[in-house]
């Protein structure tokens, strides 16, 4: 995990440089990939073998909004040891506001043909827009709303909880009933988000028709561009000793405090980032799924999240990457052919990853750590060189 | 009686360490019993008292881990502890070493020794931070200190018990604290490790206040400085080994077991 | 009026004088036969001197009348009763019962009625159940009268609060009297008696009934009755306090009632969590395992033992403990003892077979709700005032809770298996040395646990849909009530059931179930956030560790 002892670069320069070797790996597979996907979609015939549809990208930009989820909630949980049970939420939430700018660009093409209200508020007998919903006809507001309301949530939840030593299961315990009481308040009518329904009939985003194939493939490059990016922060982050200094909290939080961290303000921090990087996740996905409503809060769903980094190994970015890819590609491939037993398979994956895999599918196979030895071995040379130098 | 040597010894004009009437209590159980002590500036000093005594309670106390319910305790003799919490006591300059040695196990140890280091501990200035030649040099000199530079890679969690005894001492180091409190430091460790931690913690009362907390009485004998006896969370004794082992109250509650 | 009036107490003096039998049987005979009349203001008429008979036949026949049973048969005119068989009906004489022979259905011709005449055959059925022998059927004819507000029976009533005796069926006569009084009296002392009346007797009937005379009043004849009207206002005022003080109580047993729910749920979990420290997110199935137990035990007593149906419950009980205990031991030798000390790899392995034990029961039993009837002994409502009642199933399953929190209680205590228990859980080394087998008790331990969230099941089955989904709804309120109460103590478990149950329904007038339910989730986060270990936490050095 450790970077090297002394660097004279800057903290940016070694962003990619410094990715260690699995993150450089990742990098050039998610970019092949995205590369393939786009020349299938576009250039490849449909009749070749090798043309990819329209739908398979959406299902496909789809996972990469969960392969972000996965890395925001491996950050906090695999990194700093606290599992929040929540992380739906904030995806959730990022999802709204990315709803509420898709139902302002509808304008007048709604069933009631009401220029400024959404037709749910139109059916409540609602007249004027709730200030809440001002702002969202701009998209670069709607941007700063995406990381602004996970963030705010993160920060005032976390600020609270952490400051008042609210560790482990409690802290579980907590953000999974923070996440129902905003599954009950989503469902609300009055709450302005829709109801039961939430928010969906979705026309455009930025100008472009969101049915079209351009669109969908333009939604699918920024979903690989947030992961990718999403993944270099979270490297960065992992790889600093703020980084170094999250795992000693994970490991031994009164040894941390006792070194003089305030162990609340690192947490909160990471757990705002997260919570951003889960936000930004759901916004990506809504204009991809064609809908948001009050489910996406529902405690099995943040707790699924849990699951897909587990599987793929908590503690390494791409491990979390890799299991929410996995994960989902098995749902939709069993609910499609064996919908009785994907429930039994899911809840089977739950009890085999943490009985049998506690490192997942990364940190099992060792193949993955020779990159990592090799690199710590080349370490203790560079080390050797420095002492040479300074004597 | 001994009490006069305690109240002879309060001069807080010049003390590290101050601690005045420190009562805690669990659900009624007393641990600390209007605990009253003074530490000087360089002084090493030796705790000792049967199980329940109160001795990691005191050491909660002194580093922001539990708020005591009445008395005072401050540090050089002009900030309350009692206000501060763990990170601000640290960063004050009082390290602290646990009874079970706690290291962070998926850290090698020069990572370990790092994070130590004294510098500004906010999770910014963290995520922007780099080594620097000069703090390289320190890490590599308390790596000699503690004898682990060969295992300068090696991941914390795989050094045997006195080699993490050594690493944690080396951790409080890397903190360079002035007042370092020490939790049964050769708990669980070899003849050959208890005699090493001994002269490493005398090397390092050098230059600093140190309190020792220790049951081994050979171990405390060996260290050569003042003790103080705790019993049911207030001294009983205090002076040279000499003096405690020989005080009849002592030996009843304590030695004589 | 006048007129109506003393025949109608022509008719009661014939139903207590004996001696007239043979002239009432004419008079039954007549009536009924005066049933054939067109207008519907004289049928009601005839309907209310067929009551004021007295006759016990006079019940059949104004039910059959009711019923659409009372038929004129084209070919005399006689009234005759008809019950279709078939395609032809069996005429029998609604007087004296003799059979008339079988007619096809066009020889007949309904006796038709409107709602006037139902009104009046409503409020006869009633003044006949008046005299009847069983004290609860003249309670509701009084009642079933003060809602016709039927004035003929005024007088009837009259002489009957005089002879009743039975001290429940008094106030009930009282009252629909005083109600008929106000309604039609014209003595304005009658009438200030009678809201004297009315206002003893309260209840919201009561208040309507007051409520539209007011207005009447106001309309009619504002002047003249401004003493009746001020003491009408002052008698609504007395019922309104009376009914909010009846409704703070009914909120109080609906929370009580809540929190034993709740309790029920949570209390197995205060052992597995509170003094195991094991985060069982599959407590919740435990609890719907023991609901489906029951559902079996009922539908085995169906099929075997039909007679038996209303007792299936009481055996269901120990026997969801014992299947729940056993699903429980399982769960906690195959995956939980090896995740001991990993609470958060705990919470999701069970999470996982939580959603494995939900998808066995949708496939066994299917994804619709199971239904488990409330036996006999268990329905109805145990009524202390007008206005105020409480169910027999709700308090049951609060005593229910509070006998399984005491059995708890007396378990953890004072048997061998508590005091092994809290030594393993305290210190598993030393009452390892001890000879006590550990592992054996945490699977005991674990079992008890969940045996007692099927007993919730049990009970649960009562007031809530039998489905696969059943724990769902239960497990985070469960552990908020766990959480809140303080860890490892079960009089804190009580007083989190208690206080969150009461909680949500103060809250609920104020701000609808969904509004209290998300407060009273926000409240337990600070709260918790305020005091991380609970209302009964255990203050220690070592509990962080």
């Amino acid at each position: 995990m450790s970077t090297s002892y002394v660097t004279e670069k800057g903290p940016f320069v070694s962003l990619l440089t410094g990715l260690p070797g699995g993150g450089k790996a990742f990098m050039g597979i998610l970019l092949a990939a995205a590369v393939f996907i786009v020349v299938g979609n576009q250039i490849i015939p449909e009749d070749n073998f090798f043309h990819v549809p329209t739908y398979m990208v959406s299902l496909l930009g789809k996972y990469l909004c969960y392969a972000l989820l996965a890395l925001s909630v491996d950050l906090i949980w695999g990194f700093c040891g606290i599992l929040s049970l929540g992380h739906g939420a904030f995806f959730a939430l990022g999802g709204y506001v990315m709803g509420m700018y898709l139902m302002r660009q509808i304008g007048d093409r709604g069933v009631y043909g009401n220029p400024e209200l959404p037709d749910f508020m139109v059916f409540l007998n609602w007249q004027e827009l709730p200030w809440y919903w001002f702002g969202f006809e701009s998209f670069a507001f709607t941007g700063l709303m995406i990381m602004l309301v996970p963030g705010l949530l993160a920060f005032i939840f976390g600020w609270f909880a952490f400051r008042s030593r609210v560790t482990g299961v409690y802290f579980s315990i907590i953000t999974q009933a923070m996440t129902y009481a905003l599954l009950l308040a989503f469902f609300r009518n009055d709450m302005g988000f829709g109801g039961n329904n939430g928010l969906t009939d979705f026309k455009e985003i930025i100008g472009f028709d969101l049915r079209s194939d351009g669109t969908r493939l333009g939604l699918f490059v920024g979903s690989v561009i947030a992961l990718a990016v999403g993944y270099l922060v979270s490297s960065f982050i992992t790889q600093s000793k703020f980084g170094r200094i999250l795992i000693a909290i994970r490991d031994a939080e009164s040894r941390t405090r006792f070194t003089g961290y305030r162990v609340e303000y690192y947490k909160l921090t990471v757990f705002v980032i997260s919570a951003v990087l889960a936000g930004i996740a759901g916004s990506l996905y809504v204009p991809q799924v064609g809908i948001i409503n009050p489910s996406e809060f529902s405690p099995a769903n943040s707790i699924e999240v849990v699951i897909w980094v587990a599987i793929g190994g908590r503690g390494t970015l791409w491990g979390a990457v890799l299991g929410a890819i996995l994960v989902n590609w098995g749902k939709s491939y069993f609910t499609g052919a064996l919908p009785e037993a994907w429930l039994y398979m899911l809840g089977g994956l739950f009890v085999f990853s943490t009985l049998a895999l506690p490192k997942g599918i990364v940190g099992t196979f060792p193949i993955f750590y020779d990159t990592i030895r090799r690199k710590l071995g080349r370490r203790a040379d560079d080390l050797s060189n420095v002492k040479e130098g300074d004597a | 009686m001994d009490m006069s040597i305690q109240n002879k010894a309060v001069d807080p004009a010049s003390s590290i360490l101050y601690l005045d009437g420190v009562s805690v209590s669990f659900d009624g159980f007393k641990a600390l019993n209007e605990l009253s002590f003074v530490v000087q500036p360089g002084e090493m000093r030796a705790i000792i008292g049967p199980n329940g005594a109160g001795k990691t309670t005191m050491m909660d106390v002194i580093t922001g881990k539990t708020r005591p319910d009445e008395g005072e305790v401050y540090f050089r003799d002009a900030t309350d502890l009692t206000r501060l919490d763990e990170a601000r006591i640290a960063n004050l300059g009082i390290g602290r070493k646990f009874q079970k040695p706690t290291v962070f196990e998926s850290h090698s140890v020069y990572d370990n020794l790092e994070l130590s280091l004294k510098c500004d501990k906010g999770p910014f200035k963290s995520l922007f931070s780099r080594l620097r030649t000069e703090q390289h040099a320190r890490i590599v000199e308390i790596l000699e200190t503690i004898r682990l530079y060969d295992k300068r890679d090696w991941l914390a969690g795989n050094l045997s018990h006195g080699q993490k005894q050594w690493l944690e001492i080396g951790m409080l180091l890397m903190q360079d604290p002035e007042l370092l409190l020490v939790d049964e430091p050769v708990a669980g460790m070899t003849d050959a490790e208890t005699v090493q931690t001994a002269d490493l913690l005398r090397l390092i009362a050098k230059s600093h206040s140190v309190v020792v907390v220790e049951h081994d009485m050979d171990f405390v004998r060996s260290l050569d400085c003042k003790v103080t006896v705790l019993h049911e969370g207030h001294v009983l004794a205090e002076g040279s080994l000499e003096t405690v082992a020989s005080n009849p109250q002592v030996i009843e509650v304590y030695l004589g077991r | 009026m006048y007129f109506l009036r003393t025949a109608l107490i022509f008719g009661l003096l014939f139903v207590f004088a004996e001696a007239g039998q043979l002239v009432h049987a004419e008079t039954l005979q007549d009536l009924t036969q005066a049933l054939s009349v067109k207008n519907y203001t004289k049928k009601a008429a005839v309907v209310e001197k067929l009551a004021a008979t007295g006759e016990v036949q006079a019940n059949t026949i104004l039910s059959a009348l009711m019923d659409g049973a009372l038929f004129t048969r084209k070919s005399d005119g006689k009234i005759v009763l008809g019950t279709k068989i078939k395609k032809n009906y069996l005429l029998v004489d609604p007087v004296d019962g003799t059979e008339l022979g079988e007619v096809q259905k066009s020889a007949l011709k309904k006796v038709r009625i409107n709602n006037k005449v139902r009104i009046a055959i409503r409020a006869g059925i009633g003044r006949l159940e008046l005299t009847s022998a069983d004290p609860e059927k003249r309670i509701s004819a009084a009642a079933a009268i003060f809602k016709s507000e039927a004035p003929a029976m005024l007088p009837v009533l009259r002489a009957l609060v005089k002879s009743e005796k039975n001290a429940d069926v008094k106030p009930a006569l009282i009252r629909s009297v005083a109600a008929l009084e106000l309604l039609y009296g014209d003595n304005h002392d009658v009438q200030m008696f009678a809201v004297a009346d009315l206002k003893a007797a309260g209840g919201p009937e009561v208040k309507a009934l007051l409520n539209k005379v007011l207005i009447n009043l106001q309309l009619n004849e504002p002047a003249q009755n401004s003493e009746l009207a001020a003491a009408i206002r002052s008698a609504i005022a007395a019922i309104e306090t009376q009914l909010e003080t009846y409704g703070l109580i009914e909120n109080l047993f609906q929370g009580v009632s809540l929190a034993s729910v709740l309790l029920l749920a949570a209390i197995g979990l205060a052992v597995t969590f509170g003094v195991m420290g094991v985060i069982n997110m599959a407590h919740g199935e435990m609890v719907m395992i023991g609901a489906y137990t029951t559902y079996i035990i009922q539908e085995t007593c169906r099929i075997y033992a039909p007679g038996f149906l209303d007792f299936s419950l009481i055996v269901a009980i120990p026997l969801a403990f014992v299947v729940a205990g056993t699903f429980g031991i399982l769960l906690e030798r195959s995956v939980i003892r090896f995740l001991y000390g990993r609470p958060l790899e705990t919470l999701l392995a069970t999470w996982g077979i939580s959603l494995i034990l939900q998808q066995l029961v949708r496939t066994i039993f299917g994804p619709t709700n199971k239904e488990v009837s409330t036996p006999e002994w268990l329905s109805g409502a145990w009524e202390i005032t007008a206005g105020l009642s409480f169910t027999y199933n709700r308090i049951a399953i609060i005593l229910f809770a509070l006998v399984v929190l005491f059995f708890l209680m007396m378990v953890l205590k004072k048997t061998l298996f508590g005091l092994q228990m809290r030594a393993v859980t305290q210190n598993r080394m030393m009452a390892g040395s001890m000879g006590i087998r550990s592992a054996r008790v945490d699977a005991m331990t674990f079992g008890l646990g969940s045996g007692v969230a099927g007993m919730a099941g049990v009970a649960l089955s009562q007031i809530d849909n039998v489905s696969p989904n059943l724990g769902q709804a239960y497990i985070i309120d469960s552990f908020m009530v766990v959480v809140f109460g303080g860890v490892g103590n079960l009089w804190g478990t009580l007083v989190g059931a208690g206080s969150l149950g009461i909680a949500n329904k103060f809250l609920e007038p104020y701000s609808g179930a969904v509004l209290a339910k998300i407060f009273v989730l926000v409240a337990i986060i600070l709260f918790i956030q305020k005091r991380p270990r609970g209302l009964f936490a255990l203050k220690g050095r070592s509990v962080e560790g």
